[in-house]
């Protein structure tokens, strides 16, 4: 094993916070996640009785809010269930619980107010540092790293061009990411790598990629169309340019973002775009030696299959 | 203060003489211009106090102009006129009128969170540009936006159940926007998405859409929340209605 790849002992078994996207659009992320972690010998135990986080809206209405909407599932998964690690796979979701932390480390007023409501709702008080939130990425990377990674891989994504594209909510604002930015191993909010790293594990040619950390538009996904068509069009053919066979996404907001303004931009603007998307879990998933039917890539809107055929991956 | 933003200069403000000869020397065109000098004396000094009463605007007084925001816009990159230094510059002078003339396009921050990401005084623009879009609604200067009704759907619906269930989200918005579900893009993407879901997922997806995915146990924690809100509400709507008074 690589000695510098800090490998951690507490991820084999976490608290799984799948958010409402993962139930809906995002079933796909949430069933080769699944898949991947059963791969790999990690243990998802999903938080009983969870609530949404708020996404994107909740925080318009009322900040604080949405910080209680975050701090209710990490008080579950604390106090309810014993667990100190709370894995997020979606990046909204990811954030939120982030964004609660920092507030109720750093604010009075958030302290106060969740104060209030825990008590109202009869749930119990949440503490700065009761559980730890990590997103897929942080998971894998630190509980399996890339050499034993390397050493599982089955099918090799040897000759497929990858984009990684990581959004918005998994590296800003950098304040609330304590751990990020920290020197080697961990997490630069300038220029991610931990799906890189990951992806190139199994064999992947990673791209280099400008729009890493481009924002797809996704809290105005419907409500602005015409203002996310031209984001997601950026996006897409900037990957094209770069020569791109595929987009693996780690966001399920992003992903069907990037899927339906793909088809929006044909429809609206006539500008087609080539490289397809898929989840990073579905193509660790691939590496593995998992089949397409089990990692949902049927269920994805972009159409994959061909290519992943061609490639001698499915 | 120099202006770097040139789309800051409106076309109606600025003045030349097509053909223009002083001492003998040719100053026609672009050598004559210069922008029309303007009295203001209808500044609102409560302008600052409003905004910050609104969710997302309390940080707004840390502002240092500096324009970080405004230069890691991805809305900026689109329109030039969005622009989030300008708006918290105009809000902190109390140039009321000034802003309105942007009303229709501030709603339009995609909450990339670019501009807190680099803000060097922790001003969280992202959020003062959700409040400016609130305080422009709540004033009646615009209609409620279409980000606004999405909103106010998705928090209806947490506060309901606890959980949302998108095909819901996606529907009631629909509707209360009144714009056709039935459009090309969005039957393709229906199609793509039924194409590859197995049946039972489908069924399952259905069946979610009407039993809708509740939380156990939520009652006390929607309680606690409406009733939070509601304060919170009553809180804003009294430093409006004082600033309203002086």
């Amino acid at each position: 094993m690589d000695k510098n790849e800090n490998l951690r002992n507490d991820l084999q078994r976490v608290a799984y916070y799948p958010g409402c996207a993962l139930e809906g659009s995002g079933h796909a992320y949430n069933r080769s996640t699944k898949q991947v972690g059963k791969k790999l010998g990690l243990d998802l135990v999903e938080i009983e009785d969870w609530n949404c986080c708020g996404a994107m809206e909740v925080k318009n209405i009322d900040p604080e809010i949405q910080n209680f909407l975050s701090v209710r599932n990490m008080s579950i998964a604390k106090h309810k269930m014993g667990f100190d690690v709370v894995m997020a796979p979606c990046n909204g979701c990811y954030h939120n619980l982030k964004k609660a932390e920092h507030d109720i480390a750093h604010r009075e007023q958030t302290r106060t107010v969740l104060e209030k409501l825990s008590k109202k709702s009869k749930v119990p008080e949440y503490k700065a540092g009761d559980v730890e939130t990590i997103h897929a990425l942080d998971w894998i990377k630190h509980a399996i790293g890339e050499t034993n990674l390397a050493r599982r891989v089955k099918n090799s994504l040897e000759g497929l061009k990858i984009a990684n594209y990581y959004g918005c909510m998994y590296t800003r604002p950098r304040h609330i990411f304590p751990e990020k930015d920290q020197g080697e191993n961990s997490e630069s909010t300038s220029n991610p790598h931990f799906m890189d790293d990951l992806l190139r594990a199994a064999g992947a040619q990673i791209i280099d990629f400008p729009l890493k950390t481009a924002c797809c538009g996704g809290a105005h996904t419907l409500s602005d169309c015409d203002t996310s068509t031209r984001l997601v069009v950026n996006i897409l053919q900037a990957a094209e340019t770069c020569g791109a066979d595929v987009i693996a996404t780690e966001c399920p907001t992003c992903h069907s973002g990037l899927e339906m303004h793909q088809i929006r931009a044909e429809e609206t603007l006539n500008i087609t775009t080539k490289p397809v998307m898929l989840y990073f879990t579905q193509l660790l998933g691939l590496a593995l030696g998992l089949s397409p039917r089990k990692l949902g890539i049927q269920e994805n809107i972009s159409d994959s299959l061909d290519l992943l055929r061609q490639r001698g991956l499915a | 203060m120099p202006i770097h933003e040139k789309s800051l200069i409106r076309p109606e403000n600025l003045r030349e003489h097509e053909r223009l000869d002083i001492d003998g020397i040719d100053v026609s065109g672009p050598w004559s211009t210069f922008i029309e000098s303007r009295v203001i004396n209808d500044y609102n000094e409560d302008l600052e106090d409003e905004v910050a009463a609104f969710p997302g605007g309390s940080l707004i007084h840390r502002c240092w102009q500096c324009g970080a925001c405004t230069n890691s816009c991805t809305v900026n990159a689109l329109n030039p006129d969005f622009n989030p230094r300008y708006w918290i510059y105009l809000v902190r002078l109390g140039m009321e009128q000034e802003l309105i003339r942007d009303k229709d396009i501030i709603w339009q921050c995609v909450s990339c969170h670019k501009c807190t990401h680099v803000c060097p005084r922790d001003v969280e623009p992202e959020g003062v540009m959700k409040a400016l879009s609130h305080w422009l609604e709540y004033k009646g200067h615009t209609p409620k936006s279409n980000s606004m009704h999405f909103d106010e759907e998705f928090y209806s619906q947490v506060l309901q159940t606890g959980k949302i269930e998108e095909g819901r989200v996606i529907r009631n918005y629909f509707n209360r926007t009144s714009q056709p579900l039935f459009q090309n893009w969005l039957i393709r993407m229906a199609k793509g998405l039924i194409r590859g879901l197995p049946f039972v997922l489908l069924m399952k997806m259905g069946i979610a859409t009407v039993l809708r995915p509740k939380t156990k146990d939520w009652k006390a924690s929607s309680d606690a929340i409406s009733e939070y809100l509601d304060e919170r509400v009553g809180e804003r709507n009294s430093v409006i209605d004082r600033t309203d008074q002086q």
